[in-house]
């Protein structure tokens, strides 16, 4: 069958048998395909790493990886696509970082939420039913201003009692 | 190597270790496993022609990163390296989500407390790290399946692949 040979079998330029090994994976309209496959590991090895895969369909996924990491050794003559996985570690990492320090913001605006919530509460405690000081929102600070608050109707010697 | 000991290739290979062998300097004959991992899956062939095309201060580099692709092929003979690819960017996209769900958080944060407080806005430095804006390096078309490389996984957890052999 040689006008219907495999890109392997073209390549290597030997007859195309019935049970070729690689012609499910290479055919002959991607010369590209096995010409990069066979310049990093070589006909032989593809053909044997090929064999000992016992369905189709994993065959035709180791493939289809046996293409992507040649082509990316071709690409990258000393790293490969070992490059790759060495940069997406480094981008874990860069991430792992930004989001410990993204949670630690949150933590940290959480814990002055609380703080300023608390604040308002001890405020709210200690009016007196009887009292007859009206507090404005603009007058407590968020900032920390309690201490800035002045009771519409208190002296200066009664404003200890709020301390 | 050379007039001693051959290099772990040459005994493989069972021929005389000469002085100038490609391999000697990185194949040393105490880690014969190294050597028969690569060959086995590249071929002394086309590691000697891939070495010879390098410029010498490459080679370690080349050797060491070939000695990791063909573990990992042996180990997973289906996807090899590319599992771990697979894996790793999994991983980034779901610490980029995380990621991107902390900021909204803190942007939700700051709304609700107004203009009074402090801004704590992402620096424009960390914009330029948020990777996520910028194209992924790996091709959008790579989908495999890895659910056959899961024995491999913890071992392309963050490791330094060019300072211990994936070999021992």
């Amino acid at each position: 069958m040689i006008s219907g040979r495999c890109a392997a079998c073209k390549y290597l330029r030997r007859r195309c048998p019935s049970d070729c090994i690689f012609s499910p994976y290479f055919p002959p309209n991607d010369h590209q395909r096995f010409a990069c496959v066979h310049r990093i590991y070589g006909a032989s090895n593809v053909g044997k790493m090929l064999q000992q895969i016992p369905s189709h369909d994993l065959r035709a996924k180791a493939a289809d990886t046996l293409y992507f990491e040649a082509k990316y050794r071709i690409q990258d003559p000393v790293y490969g696509c070992v490059g790759m996985i060495t940069q997406l570690h480094q981008q874990i990492h860069n991430a792992e970082s930004e989001l410990a320090k993204t949670q630690a913001q949150i933590a940290f605006l959480n814990s002055n939420d609380h703080a300023q919530e608390s604040q308002v509460q001890n405020i709210e405690t200690k009016l007196h039913p009887d009292s007859n000081i009206l507090i404005l929102p603009e007058q407590i600070n968020a900032a920390g201003g309690l201490w800035s608050y002045v009771p519409a109707s208190a002296t200066s010697t009664d404003q200890t009692s709020w301390f | 190597m050379g007039g001693n000991s051959p290099c772990a290739s040459c005994k493989l290979l069972r021929r005389r270790c000469a002085k100038d062998c490609v391999f000697a300097p990185y194949f040393p004959p105490d880690d014969p496993h190294k050597f028969a991992i690569v060959h086995k899956v590249f071929g002394a062939s086309n590691v000697s022609k891939m070495l010879q095309e390098l410029p010498v201060q490459q080679r370690a580099d080349a050797v060491s990163s070939l000695v990791y692709e063909a573990n990992a092929r042996v180990r997973d003979p289906v996807y090899g390296c590319v599992g771990a690819i697979s894996y790793l960017q999994n991983q980034v996209t779901q610490l980029q989500m995380q990621l991107a769900v902390a900021q909204a958080e803190i942007l939700c944060s700051q709304m609700q407390q107004g203009p009074v407080m402090p801004t704590q806005q992402i620096n424009e430095d960390d914009h330029e790290k948020s990777y996520f804006l910028h194209d992924n390096l790996i091709p959008q078309y790579i989908n495999f399946d890895s659910s056959s490389s899961t024995v491999i996984h913890d071992s392309f957890k963050r490791e330094s692949i060019f300072r211990h052999d994936m070999v021992s």
